[in-house]
């Protein structure tokens, strides 16, 4: 209950602070874009079966401010199927500099067996020198419990419409979380390299390679759950956007 | 003088069915409701008109894709006026949303200058709007709508007016050569997605292969050093055009490349050319091969005559010039983009059977240092003193200005070609190169300062940044702008053939108005191109207040372009006058800014009102680089200083 009141309450303050989006345009009528992106959408080949895994964000408002939504989870495909991680991601998006927004959020983890976890999020979101896609977040979740994380990715041009995407992200936790197999400090590192060719800018599939590895306690929980603390997996998915 | 005008010939794509009907006055209802457009520009003359504003479909890709038309044709009717008579033009809007038409570079009463939310309200659904005015001109204009991105959907046309006098310039034909761009993509579309990728349409990005070529001909750590300076600032070395081939077809008079627009002529003949850029977005590089064109009027005011062999046209700009091809053979007018990712093209040829080749498109310029306003810094022999970089003369060192009379011209056909105008041209670029306030040609004035206008901080020299410069909507700032006039511009330094420069060109008759100003207005072109922001001095039109000039006054322009890409900014209602150095001017009412470039001109502030002054690339005015000018009397207190001015 306690969770639904601080999200209910961040949710409203977040679209009070929306609404005042500046205007734009000739006609004084505030010009206002969105957009979807499904960054990845893929099978992955892991240890215990094909995984199907997605990452997408959406936005929508003015040059400065944007509401911003987010989302990404895995679902173990094989044995009639089971979400094995559901995450959204719904914040403001605020440009504080040619190349960054700020964004203040809220985090829902939806737990197929165990209590949903809530978070605010407080991040920086941009283009770093050397056109680096950089994203860092902080979590504040109940209980005293945190996370940061912390994404890069590049996008390395073999020709006009062949690209090859490096990525990195990491996690980094403030607090042990035991029904969810989280250790204190460095969690889980991931690592990706994905190929794609954009039959149009906004659709593109891919192959690729996705590296997972756990580190310290969280690395402990794992093999006591008899899972491996690192995956290296085949994919293969699309890109699209609208 | 005999002068014949010879249409242009009318591609009826689908468009039997509305038979013979009258494109004059008069409109037979089938038009009316046509749904289908024509391409091609009939030519309408005389006092009093009739426009149909109206949606149908035209079909320049092989499919039928929604145009906004003028009297059913794409481009609009030519219109041919006479100076010193009044016009009346009756437009009625047959569209659902509203519409307006800009009679760009004319002079007239502020409330027929056609821009919605100043001049009137525009013209809404099944209105008719009655626009009256004397003309005070003559030359070659053109039209087109100033509501929403009606322009880029087809509503534009050239407009011709006769002078009173007999031309000076008397020739056999008479074109009106209409460049523009189209795509079947909705224009809201378009700018929605340089809104979520701004990079989408530039297909000619650097690869991974380009920086081994690199690394191979110019050395791994020559080649990481010029991308260091790109990757840090986040920069494309390739971005040129913001919508670029991937979408366009590039027309002329309504004409695809394909389609391949003709005019005729007769060996010996005397031709003159009314280049008219009506694109949204395209700036164009013309040539004829094998002929040299002698320009006579640019931006409709005569200037005296140079010959040359390519120009840049921006956006807006209109170029009168006349040819005389001596043999019985065809030539290409032959107009490549600035990003090189297509081009327009039409024929002048003496018999349609006849056919001329069509040159290949250049290879794709990258971005310089002098883009991105570091002054002349790739010019190796110059001395760097911090400051005095932006008073130095850099026209001097630049490419242009070399004695073009002991180049290599290469294969062209030179028959005739008046070197001595290249040595004219000599002393025009070297002798000063357009220094605006910096330098001792052009008289210092004070800076216009404004406590409520942010636009008008007090500052130290022109160049300086404003604080509203320094935000999310501004990428760079140029460290130093320099005097560009001169310049040929990226992608035409190495020509070895004669490109027509602003430095190339005066004013027809002497001076056209004082070259003397007595305050400077300095505005910064600005923008971000991730984010797809411009402005001016960061600050985008719905944030911005009005420029407030008094009437008659004599006012500097200045203009620092602190982005990568060029600007053809235009001033409704007023001229601007382009200043040269040595008190020479050019009479213009579009001036193309380079990237890093800075350049002044003055505006006699002659007409009262409300004007829109902007940059003429369509998404970038939608954007935000736009102000409202207004005119009002001038406070009693600096009553003495009123000038008389015809």
């Amino acid at each position: 209950m306690k969770s639904l009141t601080i999200t209910r309450g961040a949710l409203t303050a977040l679209l009070a602070l929306f609404v005042t989006t500046s205007a734009q345009a000739m006609e004084g009528v505030p010009a206002r874009f969105g957009q979807i992106l499904v960054d990845q959408l893929e099978a992955r080949d892991a240890d215990d079966g094909t995984v199907a895994a997605w990452s997408a964000n959406a936005w929508y408002g003015g040059d400065i401010n944007k509401l911003y939504f987010a989302t990404e989870g895995e679902r173990l495909m094989d044995r009639g199927g089971e979400t094995e991680s559901l995450e959204t991601r719904l914040a403001w998006s605020r440009a504080f500099a040619p190349y960054w927004d700020w964004q203040l959020g809220v985090r829902r983890d939806w737990q197929p067996d165990d209590p949903n976890r809530d978070w605010v999020s407080v991040g920086v979101m941009g283009v770093a020198p050397y056109f680096f896609e950089t994203e860092a977040n902080l979590f504040l979740g109940e209980s005293g419990h945190s996370e940061l994380r912390l994404e890069a990715e590049y996008e390395l041009l073999f020709t006009q419409q062949l690209i090859l995407t490096p990525e990195v992200e990491a996690s980094l936790y403030g607090k042990e979380d035991r029904d969810l197999g989280i250790g204190k400090g460095l969690a889980t590192v991931e690592a990706g390299l994905r190929l794609r060719y954009e039959i149009r800018r906004e659709f593109a599939p891919y192959i690729g390679v996705h590296w997972e590895k756990k580190f310290g306690d969280t690395a402990d929980f794992a093999r006591d759950h008899g899972e491996d603390a690192s995956d290296t997996m085949l994919v293969a998915g699309i890109r699209v956007w609208y | 003088m005999t002068t014949s005008f010879s249409l242009p010939r009318r591609r009826f794509v689908q468009g039997l069915a509305l038979g013979g009907t009258a494109l004059g006055l008069g409109l037979t209802p089938a038009q009316l409701f046509a749904r289908q457009g024509q391409t091609g520009a009939p030519e309408l003359r005389g006092n009093q008109f009739q426009l149909n504003i109206g949606a149908a479909d035209v079909n320049l890709t092989g499919r039928n894709r929604p145009a906004t038309l003028v009297n059913g044709s794409l481009p609009a009717p030519t219109l041919r006026w006479r100076e010193g008579e009044t016009v009346t033009l009756r437009v009625t809007n047959h569209l659902p949303e509203t519409t307006s038409i800009h009679w760009h570079g004319l002079l007239l009463p502020f409330q027929m200058d056609g821009v919605p939310g100043l001049s009137f309200d525009g013209i809404g659904p099944g209105e008719t709007f009655t626009y009256q005015f004397p003309l005070r001109q003559s030359g070659t204009y053109w039209y087109h709508s100033h509501s929403g991105f009606q322009e880029q959907t087809g509503l534009y046309g050239g407009l011709i007016i006769d002078p009173a006098e007999p031309d000076p310039h008397t020739v056999d034909r008479d074109y009106a050569v209409v460049l523009s761009d189209w795509s079947d993509q909705d224009p809201k579309r378009i700018y929605a997605t340089l809104k979520k990728l701004s990079h989408y349409y530039n297909f000619s990005e650097r690869t991974l292969f380009d920086t081994l070529t690199d690394f191979r001909e110019k050395g791994v750590v020559r080649t990481l050093k010029d991308r260091h300076m790109w990757n840090r600032m986040r920069m494309s070395e390739t971005d040129l055009a913001d919508v670029t081939g991937y979408t366009y077809s590039f027309l002329v008079n309504g004409h695809t490349p394909a389609a391949n627009w003709q005019a005729r002529f007769e060996p010996g003949e005397r031709i003159k050319l009314r280049f008219i850029n009506a694109s949204a977005m395209t700036i164009f590089d013309l040539r004829i091969p094998g002929l040299d064109m002698t320009v006579v009027a640019m931006d409709g005011q005569p200037v005296k005559p140079v010959r040359f062999h390519e120009c840049r046209l921006g956006v807006a700009e209109t170029l009168d010039v006349i040819v005389e091809p001596k043999d019985h053979r065809a030539y290409t007018l032959f107009a490549q983009t600035i990003d090189r990712s297509g081009y327009a093209r039409g024929t002048l040829t003496p018999d349609p059977s006849l056919h001329a080749e069509v040159p290949e498109l250049d290879p794709v310029p990258l971005l310089g240092h002098r883009e991105m306003g570091m002054g002349a810094m790739d010019h190796g022999a110059m001395g760097h003193d911090g400051g005095s970089m932006t008073g130095m003369d850099h026209s001097a060192m630049s490419p242009s200005s070399m004695d073009h009379s002991s180049m290599n011209h290469g294969n062209m056909n030179h028959e005739g070609m008046n070197h001595d105008a290249g040595g004219d041209m000599d002393h025009a670029a070297m002798g000063h190169g357009g220094h605006g306030s910096s330098t001792d040609s052009t008289a210092t004035v004070p800076f216009a300062v404004s406590a409520n206008n942010p636009d008008l901080p007090p500052r130290q020299s022109a160049t300086e940044h404003a604080d509203s410069e320094y935000g999310p909507g501004v990428d760079m700032r140029a460290m130093s702008p320099v005097p560009m006039l001169d310049d040929p511009g990226i992608g035409l330094r190495d020509r070895d053939w004669k490109v027509l420069t602003y430095a190339d060109l005066e004013y027809a008759h002497g001076l056209p108005d004082s070259a003397q100003p007595e305050r400077e207005i300095v505005l910064h072109l600005t923008g971000n191109m991730e984010r797809y922001m411009w402005s001016f001095n960061g600050i985008p039109f719905a944030d911005a207040k009005p420029l407030e000039l008094y009437h008659n006054e004599r006012v500097r322009l200045t203009l620092v372009n602190d982005t990568m890409m060029h600007h053809p900014i235009h001033l409704h209602g007023l001229w601007s006058d382009l200043e040269l150095g040595d008190g020479r001017l050019l009479r213009k009412h579009t001036l193309l800014v380079k990237p890093g470039e800075k350049l002044s001109y003055l505006v006699r502030a002659d007409a009262l009102g409300r004007w829109a002054y902007h940059c003429h690339l369509l998404y970038h005015m939608e954007a935000g680089m736009f102000r409202e000018v207004r005119v009002i009397p001038r406070p009693q207190s600096h009553h003495q200083h009123q000038e008389g001015h015809s």
